[in-house]
């Protein structure tokens, strides 16, 4: 398929600061891309440019063909944007709100009302489309942030950390909306550091750290990259300091990385069947109780570790 | 263009929604105005609850018409219960009353006055207009104030008289019939009506009506309404200037700019709605309160065209404060703090010659100041003509504020990371 977007060297500086460090990467027709980075990676900063919110350092991006340096204008009337934070106006209601943006995106008259329609449909918000924003859920508010996005049926979406500060249930209910989009045969631009949703969403993947794109592929590709690396994961009660045992399992032999998540310890290793009875024990000699154990395939967040020495919660 | 309204209306209606902007915005005004009207006995019709007796010192040293219409007018019985004047024949006998507090302010006629407006027999005129002395007293602002309005009604009429005078005579001189001896006599005739306009037929305005019509006595309201809606017209063009701050905080001034619409396009928007809320505003104020406190604010076109050069400067101010500050919450500390300095050097609160002369000067910086001055000339009978230099004002004020802003706008970008 051929690429609909394509981002060459781009660089983005504030100052002295280098926020986005010669980047490329293509999208091609029909396909989720995430690009899955920890907080201040500099994925906001790269859609801001493809978008032509900020113009690049050096480098360029192109939609369509068109370049967000020389046809921004254009680059503009392609593509929808999801930001990050909720780009809403909480004092007029979710229709006024779709009202005003659909006329943003040039849409008037009959064509705007039926669209506002569907969308209102689409994100589940007929009934209460004539409430005030501030009246409404954070979930319900970020479903009209997905849903201005839509309004001019863009043909390629971006979606800045759509689901940041939501609870579980919305969270699913936007993964589940990306999905059918992408079904209908919208290209979307994904950006998260939650690996499970890169994981669940994307054809491809990017990794970017620091400001760099510091891998590219389908999860496949990614992650034989690591081949060799499993994942142990320990459960240990809520209660207890999970940090005498992740120091103590850090010191044994096969143990690449050890690290706590609230209660539940990680460690990354070439074999995790090796290191059940290693960690058993360790755990006793901590005091610490081992509630459950599993052992998880290869994934995009060892993949991390493996590039960057670093979890994506770091 | 139509994304320009669509922007600008929205923000009207979001303005409007904001319960605590309308309180600073409509509330506030009509409760200060309706507390000075209650204060000054506007409303129980009892002189002597508010103010009356106002001590004034005349001294007329001019011996044409003029001198003696001005001295008639703050002796005719519409102002016999508003001011108490004395007419001393020296000035230094005048500044001695006010040094004494004995007088709010001193209006010294200088000699020739008269024949530096009306033609003498001659058919000349004796070069300059002379300008007539007002001192205030800085120990009873509100009164010295309103002798100001007083006297700045007075000489609108003679002004007004005249222009048309002028103008008929040139139309006469262009028939190339008019001669010394018709110019001469045409001067006097002018004169004399001048001098009767200005003393009684109009005298001043001072025809503000009762519920039941009666023409009564000068309206103190009329010098107080316009101060505060002109000074809380500079709450909502700084409401309107911190919204663009506002909204490239909350991340729908960076969606805007991710549509396709320009920066231009928005930014008009924005400047619009800071107008459109400034114009609506005012709108609101004097027609509000020519409904409730029966005020006559003058001549309809004039009063529009102020309206549109008041709001035009105070969104100039509102815009270029979007400029200077960095985060929403700064324009709207600043923008009170201007909002009451403005208010202070316009003359909202007091009259502006109580102040150093560098002062007054400073104050013209303010479209409070000139639109104060544009309001209460219309509301002393000014004719459009009379307020062309306080809009001419307020039209370049606006102008060279707006240039600033989006020459500052320009460099440091619509949107900041």
């Amino acid at each position: 398929m051929a690429p609909i977007l394509e981002v060459r060297d781009l660089v983005k500086k504030y100052g002295d600061f280098t926020a986005v460090k010669g980047i490329s990467f293509s999208v091609e027709e029909g396909e989720i891309f995430s690009l899955l980075g920890p907080n201040g990676a500099g994925k906001t900063t790269t859609i801001s440019v493809i978008s032509t919110l900020f113009a690049p350092s050096s480098g360029d991006a192109s939609v369509y063909g068109f370049s967000v340096l020389k046809d921004p204008m254009a680059v503009k009337g392609c593509i929808g944007v999801v930001p990050q934070e909720l780009a809403l106006y909480e004092d007029l209601t979710a229709l006024e709100n779709l009202n005003f943006w659909g006329q943003m995106y040039g849409l008037s008259g009959k064509a705007l009302s039926d669209r506002i329609a569907e969308v209102l449909d689409q994100i589940g918000l007929k009934d209460k489309a004539k409430q005030r924003i501030k009246t409404y859920s954070g979930g319900m508010k970020r479903r009209v942030n997905i849903g201005i996005g839509l309004l001019h049926k863009p043909k390629l979406l971006f979606m800045d950390e759509p689901t940041v500060g939501i609870d579980p249930q919305s969270r699913r209910a936007i993964l589940d909306s990306v999905k059918e989009l992408n079904q209908q045969g919208m290209t979307i631009l994904y950006t998260t550091h939650y690996m499970e949703e890169a994981q669940e969403l994307s054809d491809r993947v990017g990794i970017i750290d620091h400001g760099e794109l510091i891998a590219l592929g389908t999860q496949e590709e990614l992650t034989r990259q690591v081949d060799e690396t499993d994942t142990l994961v320990l459960h240990i009660a809520e209660n207890e300091d999970p940090q005498p045992l992740v120091e103590r399992l850090q010191s044994l032999d096969g143990v690449r990385r050890a690290d706590a998540i609230d209660h539940e310890i990680s460690l990354i290793t070439h074999s995790a069947q090796e290191l059940i009875a290693p960690a058993i024990r360790a755990a006793e000699e901590t005091g610490i109780k081992i509630y459950s154990m599993d052992i998880r395939e290869p994934n995009l967040e060892a993949v991390f570790l493996h590039l960057t020495g670093r979890a994506l919660r770091d | 263009m139509r994304k320009l309204f669509i922007i600008a209306l929205k923000d009207l209606k979001l303005i409007f929604r904001d319960p605590a902007a309308l309180i600073l915005m409509l509330l506030a005004p009509f409760l200060i105005t309706l507390g000075m009207g209650f204060i000054t006995g506007r409303f129980s019709g009892n002189t002597n609850a508010g103010i009356s007796s106002i001590p004034v010192a005349i001294v007329n040293q001019d011996e044409g018409e003029l001198g003696q219409a001005l001295k008639a007018v703050f002796r005719s019985e519409e102002l016999a219960d508003l001011v108490a004047p004395t007419f001393p024949t020296r000035p230094e006998e005048a500044t001695r009353l006010l040094e004494a507090d004995e007088a709010s302010a001193a209006i010294i006629i200088p000699p020739g006055f008269s024949n530096s407006i009306i033609p003498d027999e001659g058919g000349s005129i004796s070069g300059d207009i002379i300008q007539i002395d007002f001192i205030a007293n800085p120990n009873a602002p509100t009164n010295a104030g309103i002798l100001r309005s007083i006297l700045n009604s007075f000489l609108t009429q003679v002004e007004v008289g005249r222009i048309g005078a002028e103008v008929t005579l040139s139309q006469v001189a262009q028939t190339g019939k008019l001669t010394p001896e018709l110019a001469a006599q045409l001067g006097e005739v002018f004169g004399t009506q001048l001098a009767q306009q200005s003393a009684q037929t109009r005298p001043i305005q001072l025809k503000n009506t009762t519920a039941s019509g009666a023409a009564v006595k000068f309206d103190l309201l009329m010098y107080f309404a316009p101060g505060m809606a002109l000074m809380f017209l500079m709450f909502a063009v700084t409401y309107g200037g911190r919204s663009l701050l506002l909204e490239n905080r909350t991340g729908t001034l960076p969606r805007l700019l991710q549509t396709p619409t320009s920066s231009a396009q928005i930014l008009g928007g924005k400047v619009l709605g800071i107008f459109l809320t400034a114009v609506t505003q005012l709108s609101i104020l004097i027609g509000g309160t020519s409904l409730l406190f029966r005020l006559d604010w003058g001549q309809p076109l004039g009063v529009v065209l102020l309206i549109l050069a008041a709001a035009f400067a105070a969104s100039g101010w509102g815009s270029f404060m979007a400029t200077l500050f960095k985060t929403p919450a700064q324009v709207a500390n600043f923008g009170s703090i201007i909002m009451l300095v403005f208010g202070l050097l316009g003359g909202s609160f007091f009259d502006m010659s109580l102040l150093p002369e560098w002062v007054s000067m400073l104050g013209k910086i303010t479209p409070n100041a000139w639109g104060l001055q544009g309001f209460t000339t219309l509301a002393g009978g000014g004719t459009l003509s009379s307020i062309g230099e306080p809009l001419l004002a307020l039209a370049l004020m606006g102008i060279i504020l707006f240039a600033a802003a989006s020459i500052w706008m320009k460099r440091r970008g619509l949107a900041r990371k």
